[in-house]
């Protein structure tokens, strides 16, 4: 598989702030990439530095092996399909929005009728054909603008927090229905989200822009479960992050020294390596003392659960072991547990869950 | 209260009546003002568009420049205009003074401002990014300019009516570079003003009225075209 | 919050200036006369305190400058304030037919005369009298210059089709040209023959860029000359050219709200020594001749007037 898009060294700045900054980022044909960040991370600046409509300082965008800067503007614009935050509709029908790519593109009538009329049944929406973009419902309008992007049938399909702006059950609906396009097309797809749960559900690759820089690229396995650095790991949802040092190595097994414990990972490092202990909550199985089964797990520790937070279905634990463990489980089995604020507890995670970020 | 019945009825008579002096006039003022708000268009929509989109250096003294020029007194510019046609004034020699193209130049001064200034705002309270969209669906920057005057029907035809809505009306700078010369130059307002000198009240209400009605009928087309889609 | 208290001292002090402007403008005694282009409007009167009258005259009157030496001459001398409205001749008698003047100061004869006889003014007297002149361009096409008389100049300009610019106003300008086109049994009509709709003034200026003739009176044609590049006099000093002013004081039986006794005070201080030393020297200083020839206590007749 060939890299469709390719971005090197790429920096903007604006009033001599350097805004983005991207070493490398690669996007393969018929994959899925979500450029994930928080707000104001820069973002929306490398989506429109791809789609030609801001310049770059310095660096170089390619697609298809070719610098975007040589080739002619317009058609190159017009290979690509960019979908902004909010659908920004035109006064007039759905029809005719829709039909607004194609008709700059002076596609024939014909065509131009057949892939509206296509493109509004694969979004579900061939009812609303004919109705005014004032009186559509947020979700109706979004879809309004998917489908006006998809017509195009693009190169690449760029979008800029495309679900950002609905309410959850309308979110999720047009997230699955999204999902089943993106499958059926193999259109490569790069889209921008703050929200991991849409990075996990419909990406193939991830790439986290932290503060204007790309700090991680590659798939989510790689980035969720290895995060490169600290800041990463705590945006990715890696909630408990404690420096620590080697001090045994043997085939792949790594003992870390934290907070005067010793605990077991599994890593390639050197003896008196400084590293940052990682290790995501999911991975963390907690019960009340000494009530503990025997478990597979190599790593136990006790402590004191300091705050419990609901989180919807599940519980947020933090336990007090010498250095704050955050543990997720659910608030059935909680609850199950008698467990509590004020309560001691033990927890135990795999040698595998942990993650060590050399420092 | 009777001089303003009278008025009406006197105007309703007039246009019926086939008074030729009427018709001339009334079709005089029409083409001026109107030929004076078509290049004020043609002038204001771009320069507008320009000012209101672009990014260059001096913008803020250029919009400054011209929403000064909204308020330029008419009566002053029919002055300037004046000056630069008669015999003595360096464009003497083109011979304009007193004549309907001479009244079109003033109203156009008069008017193009108006647009411009207009058209700026008219585009600016459009949504930043709908620019950015558009061209990121594959517009060219003709077709993305077009999408967005077509978005911005409603302030930029309201731009066009307050433009023509100042020139029909106008009557300062018209008696100045016109002359109000009969069968030349005489439009409805200059006209009101010699029928209220020489005392002729009644008749000068009639051509207030008719004026009034000639205003209405193109305002009412213009918002006709305005809200014909608008949904309540 | 303090955003808003420098607003509302801003606003304070704006309606404060605005206030104290207003009452400035009361206060002082200019006559603020209308601007002679536009010919001004009755609805610019106001009814005012006694100590206002509303002086109704023409733009010929206005343009010559002499209200402007005589009006505050009589101001400061009555203590009446003066509101004068220069209009046309046919406008300022029908304000006086309206009630919405007090005091008319015109020169239209014929017209005055059918005023007077409607019974709209109580007094008429005779204050001073200027000519009119034909003026045209200093290449004479029409050969004015070789006629003696003014309906002689009239004909030679109708035979020629030389462009000549009328006032069509209706004012007393206007009268006087017609009356002369009359007495030369000529009807004017053609391309030639173009009405401006105008002041004196405007019209003297529009004869300049046309080069065409035009009928004047002597006070406004002096006063603007600097700026006639290519006009002259080519014809003057003809009986029929006589221009007549006279003051007529308008009808209290008819109207309930004039200023009876400022009218009254302006028609008398008009025709006084004071007043009448005043219009005689007008001019003399600026042009080296007298605009206007003081004549109070003449009659008609005596002038060579029906």
């Amino acid at each position: 598989m060939s890299a469709l898009l390719e971005v090197k060294n790429l920096a903007i700045r604006r009033e001599k702030r350097l805004v983005l900054e991207v070493d490398y980022l690669s996007v393969e044909e018929g994959q899925v990439l979500a450029v994930i960040g928080p707000n104001g991370a820069g973002k929306s600046t490398l989506l429109l530095a791809l789609s030609r409509l801001l310049k770059s300082d310095s660096g170089q965008v390619t697609f298809r092996g070719e610098p975007i800067e040589a080739m002619d503007e317009l058609e190159y614009r017009r290979r690509i399909g960019l979908v902004l935050q909010e659908p920004l509709l035109l006064n007039g029908s759905v029809f005719e929005n829709v039909a607004m790519g194609l008709r700059f593109r002076r596609a024939a009538r014909s065509e131009v009728n057949q892939r509206v009329e296509e493109w509004l049944a694969r979004l579900n929406i061939s009812h609303l054909r004919d109705r005014s973009v004032r009186r559509l419902s947020g979700g109706e309008a979004q879809r309004v603008s998917l489908a006006r992007a998809f017509a195009l049938q693009p190169e690449v399909l760029m979008l800029d927090e495309p679900f950002s702006a609905l309410d959850a059950p309308t979110r999720s609906r047009l997230l699955e229905d999204f999902q089943a396009l993106l499958a059926a097309t193999s259109i490569t797809t790069l889209f921008i989200t703050h929200d991991l749960d849409e990075a996990l559900y419909l990406a193939d690759q991830v790439a986290v822009l932290l503060q204007g820089r790309l700090r991680q690229a590659g798939s989510i396995q790689q980035v969720f479960n290895a995060p490169a650095d600290a800041d990463v790991a705590a945006f990715v949802g890696v909630e408990t992050v404690i420096a620590g040092r080697v001090v045994t190595y043997s085939e792949g097994r790594v003992i870390v020294q934290v907070n005067g414990l010793r605990l077991e990972a599994v890593g390639e490092l050197a003896v008196g390596r400084e590293v940052m202990f990682c290790l995501r909550p999911e991975d963390v199985t907690l019960w009340l003392e000494d009530n503990s089964p025997s478990s597979s797990a190599r790593n136990r520790l006790s402590g004191r659960i300091v705050r419990m937070t609901p989180q919807g279905p599940l519980a947020r634990v933090v336990l007090d072991c010498g250095f704050p463990l955050v543990a997720l489980i659910t608030r059935a089995s909680a609850q199950e547990m008698g467990l509590g604020e004020g309560q001691l507890a033990t927890a135990a995670f795999k040698a595998s869950a942990v993650h060590l970020i050399p420092r | 209260m009777g001089l303003i019945w009278e008025g009406i009825r006197n105007a309703v008579l007039l246009m019926f009546s086939g008074y030729s002096e009427v018709w001339e006039i009334t079709l005089l003022s029409l083409q001026v003002s109107l030929l004076a708000t078509g290049i004020s268009l043609i002038i204001g929509l771009p320069l507008g568009t320009w000012l209101a989109l672009g990014q260059f250096k001096g913008r803020h003294f250029f919009l400054s420049v011209i929403n000064t020029g909204m308020a330029l007194p008419p009566v002053v510019v029919g002055l300037w205009v004046s000056i630069l046609l008669w015999r003595s004034g360096p464009l003497g020699d083109l011979h304009l003074i007193y004549t309907p193209a001479a009244m079109v130049i003033a109203q156009t001064i008069i008017a193009a401002p108006m647009v411009t200034g207009l058209t700026v705002i008219a585009l600016q309270q459009l949504n930043p990014r709908l620019r950015l969209q558009l061209l990121g669906l594959g517009a060219s920057h003709t077709q993305m300019i077009l999408a967005l005057w077509k978005q911005a029907r409603l302030p930029l035809l309201a731009a066009l009516m307050a433009g023509f809505g100042a020139v029909i009306s106008e009557v300062g700078a018209s008696m100045m570079v016109g002359g109000n010369i009969l069968h030349q130059t005489r439009v409805l307002t200059t006209a009101i003003v010699l029928e209220t000198g020489k005392g002729e009240f009644a008749m000068a209400m009639a051509l207030g009225f008719i004026l009034l009605f000639l205003a209405y009928l193109v305002n009412a087309t213009l918002t006709w075209i305005q809200q014909r889609d608008v949904q309540r | 919050m303090k955003r808003y208290s420098t607003l509302w001292y801003v606003i304070s002090l704006l309606l404060v200036a605005a206030i104290g402007l207003a009452a400035c403008s009361q206060a002082t005694t200019q006559n603020t006369p209308a601007p002679a282009a536009t010919g001004g409007s009755p609805t610019a009167i106001v009814r005012t305190s006694a100590k206002d009258l509303i002086l109704s005259t023409t733009t010929s009157t206005q343009d010559s400058g002499l209200l402007d030496v005589l009006i505050p001459a009589f101001q400061q001398a009555s203590g009446y304030t003066v509101k004068t409205a220069s209009v046309g001749s046919g406008q300022a008698l029908k304000m006086g037919q309206d009630c919405n003047a007090d005091v008319l100061l015109v020169h239209s004869p014929t017209d005055e005369k059918t005023f007077m006889d409607a019974g709209y003014g109580s007094d008429r007297r005779l204050v001073m009298h200027n000519d009119f002149i034909v003026v045209g361009p200093n290449t004479d096409p029409a050969n004015v210059q070789a006629t003696h008389s003014a309906v002689d100049a009239f004909t030679a300009i109708a035979n020629a089709k030389a462009t000549f610019i009328s006032r069509g106003d209706k004012s007393g300008t206007n009268s006087k040209e017609l009356a002369l086109w009359k007495k030369a049994n000529i009807t004017p009509q053609g391309d030639w023959y173009q009405e401006s709709g105008q002041g004196m003034g405007p019209t003297l200026k529009i004869a300049n860029e046309k080069n065409a003739y035009t009928l004047t009176d002597r006070a406004t044609y002096l006063a603007t000359r600097d700026n006639l590049d290519s006009l002259v006099i080519v014809l003057e000093g003809d009986n029929n050219l006589l221009n007549v002013y006279h003051v007529i004081l308008v009808n209290p039986a008819k109207c309930t709200k004039l200023n009876v006794d400022g009218a009254k005070a302006f028609a008398d201080y008009v025709v006084s020594a004071e007043g009448q030393a005043l219009i005689g020297k007008f001019g003399v200083d600026k042009y080296g001749q007298a605009l206007f020839t003081p004549d109070a206590g003449k009659t008609d007749a005596d002038l060579g007037l029906k």
